[in-house]
């Protein structure tokens, strides 16, 4: 049997992150899915993809809010509960942090036609993904 | 006319993609020859049965003097992180597609949801490459 690299145990919890973002996921999830202790997780996953664990999820999350609020006319709440995330108003804060603009202000900056670029979800994805910049949740509370 | 024919992805093992390919993606194996006389280099293609003309090299990481050992590291690091390229296959069926190939044990990183060109899902091999499948809807304009 091959040396499987370390990598490929975090990347099977990163694509967790991204197949399952909708379900109350947390990063002790994600290190189950790694097979590594949580501190040991966040530290490699970071070392190997330059963002905490927490962060990804968060971004992925975020990334997902964004698009269904350029491509549908589902509430902001439904939204925020459809992408995984429990809190209404900690949503509309990490999102308005990250884009710069509220959920309702965002939405209302893309016009319906360009909800008809034809790119593959792969490439919406990552490049969709908002730049991290510095998330309070990812100080104190272990939360990283 | 140019036409394209064999496209190559760098694999962590060989025989475990053999089996991943062939019994998990149901793929067809198109060669299997190793050779002696380059030091044991297998030469490994495998191919959608629908498309005879069109095959996919899995191949082995290579050490010195092919390639070094901090290179042969590098790539082995990147196939792991997911990041050294994607394949995209379409079906016409990606929910039962979907549904046949996570019986078989394949991890998908996206299950299949509504896009604008049609219906897309992602999966990975055991070595960490990315792969799209997509029941396309819409073909016009693209």
């Amino acid at each position: 049997m091959t040396f499987v690299p370390t990598g490929r145990h975090l990347l099977r919890a990163k694509d967790l992150a991204d197949a399952r973002y909708f379900e109350p996921l947390d990063v002790d999830d994600l290190a189950r899915a790694a097979g590594l202790s949580r501190a040991h997780f966040s530290r490699e996953f970071r070392r190997a993809f330059g963002e905490s664990p927490h962060a990804y999820l968060l971004t992925r999350r975020l990334e997902r809010a964004a698009a269904l609020l350029r491509t549908t006319d589902r509430s902001v709440a439904d939204i925020c509960f459809s992408v995984g995330l429990q809190s209404l108003g900690s949503f509309t804060t990490s999102f308005t942090r990250t884009f710069g603009v509220s959920p309702t202000a965002y939405r209302a900056e893309f016009p319906p036609a360009s909800n008809w670029a034809r790119v593959p979800a792969c490439v919406v994805r990552v490049y969709g993904r908002p730049q991290r910049s510095t998330f309070r949740e990812d100080n104190g509370g272990g939360q990283n | 006319m140019i036409k394209l024919s064999t496209a190559q992805l760098w694999v962590n093992d060989q025989d475990e993609a053999l089996e991943f390919y062939t019994k998990k993606l149901g793929m067809e194996v198109r060669s299997d020859v190793t050779m002696a006389e380059l030091g044991n280099f297998r030469w490994l293609t495998v191919g959608p049965p629908g498309q005879p003309d069109i095959s996919i090299v899995l191949m082995a990481v290579p050490g010195p003097p092919v390639m070094d050992a901090d290179t042969a590291e590098q790539v082995k690091s990147l196939m792991a992180k997911g990041f050294a390229g994607t394949v995209f296959f379409t079906t016409d069926d990606v929910y039962a597609d979907y549904e046949a190939l996570k019986s078989r044990g394949v991890e998908f990183s996206e299950a299949p949801e509504e896009r604008p060109y049609g219906v897309d899902s992602g999966f990975r091999d055991p070595s960490g490459n990315s792969f799209r499948l997509t029941q396309v809807t819409e073909l016009s304009g693209v």
